[in-house]
């Protein structure tokens, strides 16, 4: 913030507000769109409105790709998400807290699916499940199993990072005290180092969650016919129609995000753990 | 009978060495202090001791038992932390309950000791609080209830006052001492503060570059450093370089001046002689150990005067005196011209380097008497 009254700092005042908003703008501007756009009448994606209703959420209801879509996307996405905690936590505690030969590359290798552009995730997983199906019989491509495995790669660096930072932020002198007072090492992760960086792990899951409901590339290669996920079905949709059933649906998304992100603020405090 | 043995541990962090064959035995009921500057190696020893780290080599034993391998939880001791260190997800009942809890402690009886571990630091009524809502002073007393209430075989206390500003200091060490002395629990505390070592130790162990410099009553520490690191560290001094005489009666200065000063002996290199073994008397005043000087510097502090002081071979020397009744004035002023008489008894012998180090007397300059305050 520049504080005074002189020109000058007015002038500088002034450009830190109309940056502030012009960001905002930029950040809202598509959402605000979506929205708008899933109220017009028209048939097709486009401005001016030739007027409001509420049709393209009825027709919603129709489609029943998108219903199905929806629900798979959400499965993966949990199951994504409770494996990926489960692979992140001890492996965050492990990067924090031990000191160990190779504790470079262990960080790397879980961080590298940033690196790896998706779609080459994406093939090579695929080339390995059919090469593990044929040898082994289990179905694994197009399966939710399968489906889950891969988007947990994806999210494994976001609960990673995040579940890392706040391990680096809690007190160690906490922790000792814990095993002075006849705590063994695990009773003091349970009862006090996963307490406090209880909002990490929530923060965490958000993300993951986020991120892999939102996948396109990676899921192109896992779906099987029948078994689609919602931004597949979209992308479908779109590939032959250009209604605003769409952007219905994606307010839909919206509400849903927001909502989940409400209601975790009011039990966990996220910007205290990002 | 839970004494502490420490049997020539030793820890070494890749090729720095912080402890080095460091042995000392602390009595069952015995408040001991380790005292030195930063990086003495005082907090390696004391974590070596609860358990947070390993001993190089070694042996540490509490009461009959060798604990020099066993985990910090099953150590049973009572570690009080520098930034206290309470969970801060859990209230003040239960930071205290916590070592009761994972004894199994029945709940009746957990409750009950928990109330009177909080009484002991007079903090009853504060339980429901978390300790976010407490006052540093207030969260360094739930620690310490914290670390007694599992009635520990000995009490480990990091720096346990330095968080605290000054007057609090004052009154915590009080309570520390109190606390210390109602329970009769050994305990090991590492300050880097004289005062307060000396305010509440029995015995202190003064440390330098992983070793125990000596090991004494802070009486004894005082009067009788073994060393100048001991002397500069507890207390304030005069440091001449020189040599007895041949009969051990007086000292004679590199700068020389011969001093009569008891408690000699032959090996000794340096006289000590503190600030307020130094009597300030008016000028012309002549006998044994008196000094013509001049006052260069005065601060008044209240109840006595610190003073620099030059005497006619340009030694300087540092000296507190009270009121400046001697000269028939109030107070003592820059160049007054003043006797400076030395109490011999006060004057003692010691050797600057360490006990077992080489040739001492490296790195005091020709002049000697410069006064050397210990670094805060």
């Amino acid at each position: 913030m520049v504080r005074g009254t002189t020109l000058t700092e007015k002038l500088q005042r002034s450009g830190f507000h109309i940056s502030v908003a012009a960001a905002f703008a930029l950040v809202l501007a598509p959402l605000f769109l979506v929205v708008w756009l899933s109220f017009f009448d028209n048939e097709i994606l486009a401005l001016p409105p030739q007027g409001y209703s509420l049709r393209w959420y009825r027709a919603i209801a129709n489609q029943p790709q998108f219903i199905s879509g929806l629900t798979l996307s959400i499965v993966v996405a949990l199951w994504a998400t409770v494996m990926a905690l489960a692979v992140s936590i001890p492996a965050a505690l492990a990067l924090t807290r031990a000191k160990f030969r190779g504790r470079e590359v262990f960080l790397q290798l879980l961080m590298s699916p940033l690196v790896v552009p998706a779609i080459v995730v994406g093939s090579a997983l695929y080339m390995g499940f059919v090469e593990a199906e044929v040898q082994t019989g289990v179905p694994l491509t197009g399966s939710t199993l399968g489906f889950a495995m891969g988007h947990m790669l994806l999210v494994i660096p976001w609960c990673l990072r995040l579940i890392a930072a706040n391990l680096v932020g809690v007190n160690q002198a906490v922790e000792e005290a814990a095993q002075s007072l006849g705590a063994t090492p695990f009773e003091t992760i349970r009862i006090v180092t996963l307490p406090l960086i209880w909002p990490g792990i929530v923060a965490a899951a958000l993300f993951s969650f986020v991120v892999s409901f939102g996948n396109v590339e990676l899921s192109l290669f896992l779906v099987a016919p029948g078994q689609t996920t919602l931004p597949i079905a979209i992308l479908q949709y779109l590939q032959w129609k250009i209604d605003p059933t769409v952007a219905a649906m994606s307010t839909l998304q919206i509400v849903v995000v927001t909502a989940a992100l409400l209601i975790t603020d009011r039990f966990v405090s996220l910007s205290k753990a990002i | 009978m839970t004494a502490i043995q420490i049997e020539r541990a030793s820890k070494r962090f890749g090729t720095v060495t912080a402890v080095d064959d460091f042995s000392l035995s602390v009595e069952d009921g015995e408040f001991l202090v380790l005292l030195g500057p930063s990086g003495c190696g005082k907090t390696t020893t004391l974590r070596m001791v609860a358990g947070f780290l390993d001993v190089t080599s070694g042996t540490i034993r509490i009461g009959e038992r060798d604990v020099t391998r066993l985990p910090p939880h099953r150590r049973n001791i009572g570690f009080v932390f520098q930034n206290y260190a309470l969970f801060p997800h859990l209230s003040v009942h239960e930071n205290v309950a916590f070592g009761l809890r994972r004894r199994k402690v029945a709940d009746a009886e957990r409750s009950r000791r928990v109330n009177e571990a909080l009484a002991l630091v007079k903090l009853d009524g504060y339980g429901a609080r978390l300790p976010r809502e407490l006052s540093g002073g207030q969260q360094q007393r739930v620690a310490i209830a914290r670390a007694l209430a599992i009635q520990p075989d000995v009490l480990l206390l990091d720096e346990p006052l330095s968080n605290l500003d000054a007057r609090l200091r004052h009154d915590v060490r009080q309570e520390l001492r109190r606390l210390q002395k109602l329970s009769g629990i050994t305990t090991v505390m590492v300050t880097h503060d004289q005062d307060e070592a000396m305010s509440v130790g029995d015995r202190l162990v003064v440390m330098n570059n992983g070793r125990i410099e000596q090991v004494g009553t802070p009486q004894a520490l005082y009067r009788e450093p073994a060393t100048r690191f001991v002397a500069s560290f507890v207390g304030r001094g005069n440091f001449l370089p020189g040599k007895p005489t041949d009969d051990l009666g007086s000292f004679i200065t590199a700068s020389g001046l011969t001093i009569a000063a008891a408690h000699l002996r032959r090996d000794h290199d340096t006289l000590l002689v503190r600030p307020e073994n130094i009597s300030m008397e008016r000028a012309g005043v002549t006998g044994a150990n008196c000094f013509p000087a001049t006052v260069e510097v005065a601060t008044f502090l209240g109840s006595s005067f610190e003073t620099t002081l030059r005497l006619a071979n340009g030694d300087l020397l540092a000296a507190v005196a009270p009121g400046a009744r001697a000269t028939g004035a109030t107070d003592w002023c820059a160049g007054d011209n003043v006797t400076a008489r030395i109490d011999p008894e006060a004057a003692s012998g010691l050797r600057a380097g360490a006990v077992d180090a080489g040739p001492a007397g490296n790195g005091i300059g020709r002049h000697g008497g410069r006064n050397s305050v210990p670094a805060a």
